[in-house]
């Protein structure tokens, strides 16, 4: 049980103008399970190591329980890491295995023994205790590397991407797992992915990184509606949301057509703006409605209970920005990111069957519009700053 | 179109049969059983004729043309052998100088390697680099300053003499080094995070994962040192010290024509503990030790 805080932290790699991580400052709380997220190479996993002692920090600090940990080696932190690729010791059973913490910080026989079958029965290991890494599956490996982790008890876990090695169905099983394991044994834990499902369903609160800097941190909700820039804009939800460069025509942004109007105190005297619509904030209008963008149907997908329709507009104004790619190749859905530079998602409910080339007519739903600045990127209206975002309200509860 | 796939499928066809080639080609099959062929005799002859002229009496060895089966068997060699030079002394010796050299090779060149490749410290490439200097002198170069020195110290006709001048390990080092960094860094860290020492992760966790090659270094390293035959014989008078190699030089020249059935019979006593030390420790070797320490 302990608080975890990053106070301005920094690690210059070598050779490396840019730091890999830059002046972090998060306030993680006792308890709290905090996803970080983004793309490759944003500095997430550095700042889990640097957590775990296994990197340096080269500038700042970071505490755990108010004591700052600089110089103090990995050992002596109390915290448990489970590795991307497991790093179980192949020598040893997964009994061992667990067990290996507990018996180098003189845990006796007798109750290491104890606390691995609790463990064990947590996860449903107890068949495997004797068996080796070699002689497990892949989702076997994971759970082993989980107990490691739970027998300890530790201050902080520490979870580089876990869940990356397993095929997608053990996946979901898992992550449901980890989150619930998680809620009932209270640990402050750090969890690192690329996977922007993940972040969004197992966390109380969301880091988003970027090139080693902070862009957003709060709850999934607060992230998916509310995100400070373009960047967290276009790297949660799947598929991304709609970026568009408008012009500002009297009080309203030109969307190919489609007219979106805008607070002046938000936008100020812009003449240009990102306009932000998410493929679920679009309503079907009939032909000729006002305020409709005609789209010309592009690509289907059709999921069943609902489809997304990757089109471009009928309309010579406007430019679609790309959204963000969150990370290469990824799971990203496949016309998201190609299809056309002009290129539009629209959700669709069931009722809904275009097929390719029909033209829709589509309006945006005004109160779910965002509003990004077009030169920063950063969202318009929005009161709170990057980093005083609210902290994980059901945390108290 | 239809061009085009056709010109890929007969790239496919070619590449495929240029792979079957490759693998099942009768020419390089046959070249292959071939040259294994040609190594086994270069090996097996010479072995073979050893054996079998220590079984030879002494007119048989020598005529012509060359008798490849002992006409009139005798174990009158292993006799010669084993009594006519003091043969327990030099194996006593020879097992002492091994054994204790082995040992300390091994220990020196695992704990060296474990401190060059997994504790940080500053210089430790330098150091490394040193280590593998020494590898590049020749033995023979360092044999006259050290017979001198180990002569001053009054070390002739000694163990210490002759092992300690002896007990340098870069070879282990490098090895070692080498294997203990493939280990996959994770693991290591996981070792550390989970508050293994130094001590309990080069025995715990190093170590296991490198069982393959320490067996390969201890083999070679107890050949080798079996076999050593320049310093013992610089060091050694006589058999109080004189390892095997030495004693069998002995037999050579007790009269005017070597005798070759007792040389060749010792020969093959002094092969057996070596051979039997192999052949115990080589299924250690073939194993990897590594699976299912990372990913699957």
């Amino acid at each position: 049980m302990a608080s975890v805080y990053f106070d301005e932290a920094s690690r210059l790699h070598k050779g490396n103008d840019h730091p890999s991580v830059d002046a972090l400052t998060l306030d993680i709380q006792d308890g709290e399970f905090l996803v970080l997220v983004g793309p490759s190479g944003c500095g997430k996993s550095t700042t889990l190591r640097m957590l775990a002692g296994l990197e340096p920090v080269d500038r700042g600090r970071i505490l755990i329980n108010g004591h700052d940990q600089a110089g103090v080696r990995p050992r002596d932190r109390d915290i448990a890491m489970v590795f991307q690729s497991y790093a179980l010791y192949p020598n040893m059973s997964a009994a061992d295995n667990m067990g290996f913490a507990l018996r180098n910080s003189g845990v006796s026989k007798d109750e290491t023994a104890r606390r691995v079958h609790e463990a064990a029965k947590i996860l449903e290991l107890e068949q495997m205790l004797n068996r080796r890494p070699g002689q497990m599956s892949g989702g076997q490996r994971q759970r082993v590397a989980m107990g490691r982790a739970i027998v300890r008890d530790p201050k902080v876990f520490c979870m580089d991407e876990p869940l990356s090695n397993l095929d997608a169905k053990l996946r979901v099983s898992t992550r449901a797992q980890i989150a619930a394991l998680q809620r009932r044994l209270e640990v402050t834990t750090v969890y690192v992915t690329h996977d922007q499902v993940e972040a969004m369903t197992m966390g109380h609160r969301v880091a988003v990184l970027r090139d080693g800097v902070l862009q957003q941190v709060a709850t999934p909700e607060e992230l998916y509606r509310r995100p400070v820039n373009t960047f967290v804009a276009g790297f949660i939800g799947s598929p991304a949301i709609n970026l568009v460069r408008c012009d500002v025509r009297g009080g309203a942004a030109d969307l190919y057509g489609a007219s979106v109007p805008l607070e002046r105190s938000a936008v100020g005297d812009a003449d240009s703006v990102q306009v932000g619509v998410r493929p679920e904030s679009w309503t079907v209008a009939s032909a000729g409605a006002p305020g409709a963008l005609r789209l010309t149907v592009d690509i289907v997908e059709s999921l069943g209970s609902e489809s997304f329709v990757y089109g471009h507009p009928d309309h010579p104004t406007g430019t679609a920005v790309p959204a963000v790619d969150p990370v290469d190749g990824g799971d990203q859905t496949p016309g998201a990111a190609g299809a056309e530079s002009a290129g539009l998602t629209v959700r669709l409910g069931r009722e809904h069957r275009p097929s390719v080339g029909d033209v829709l007519h589509v309006v945006p739903l005004p109160q779910e519009v965002l509003l990004f600045d077009s030169e920063s990127g950063e969202r318009l209206g929005s009161s709170s700053g990057t980093h005083g975002a609210s902290r994980a309200d059901f945390l108290q509860k | 179109m239809s061009t085009m796939t056709k010109r890929i499928r007969a790239r496919r066809t070619e590449v495929h049969n240029a792979e079957a080639m490759s693998h099942s080609g009768p020419a390089l099959k046959t070249f292959g059983y071939l040259a294994m062929v040609i190594t086994l005799l270069v090996v097996a002859v010479p072995l073979f004729w050893v054996v079998v002229t220590s079984f030879k009496q002494r007119p048989d060895i020598f005529t012509q043309p060359a008798e490849w089966w002992p006409k009139h068997p005798t174990t009158d060699g292993y006799h010669n052998a084993v009594f006519g030079i003091p043969f327990g002394s030099y194996l006593r010796n020879s097992l002492i100088i091994t054994g204790v050299l082995s040992a300390t090779k091994i220990v020196l060149g695992v704990l060296s390697a474990y401190a060059l490749s997994l504790l940080r410290f500053p210089g430790r490439n330098l150091v490394f680099i040193v280590v593998i200097a020494a590898l590049m002198v020749p033995n023979q170069i360092t044999v006259i300053s050290n017979y001198a020195l180990v002569s001053q110290l009054g070390w002739r006709n000694t163990f210490q003499g002759i092992i300690i001048p002896l007990a340098g390990v870069a070879f282990g080092t490098f090895l070692m080094r080498n294997q203990f960094l493939s280990i996959p860094t994770e693991i290591i860290e996981a070792a550390r995070l989970d508050g293994a020492g130094p001590l309990k992760l080069l025995w715990r966790v190093a170590l296991p994962m490198s069982w393959p090659t320490l067996v390969a270094f201890s083999i070679i390293t107890i050949v080798n040192e079996w076999n050593e035959y320049l310093w013992p014989f610089l060091m050694s008078d006589d058999s109080r010290t004189g390892t095997l190699p030495v004693g069998l030089t002995l037999l050579q020249t007790t009269d005017g024509i070597t005798n070759w059935g007792p040389v060749m019979a010792a020969t093959v006593l002094a092969m057996l503990p070596v051979l039997i030390v192999f052949l115990v420790l080589q299924r250690h070797m073939i194993k990897g030790l590594t699976a299912g320490a990372v990913k699957g």
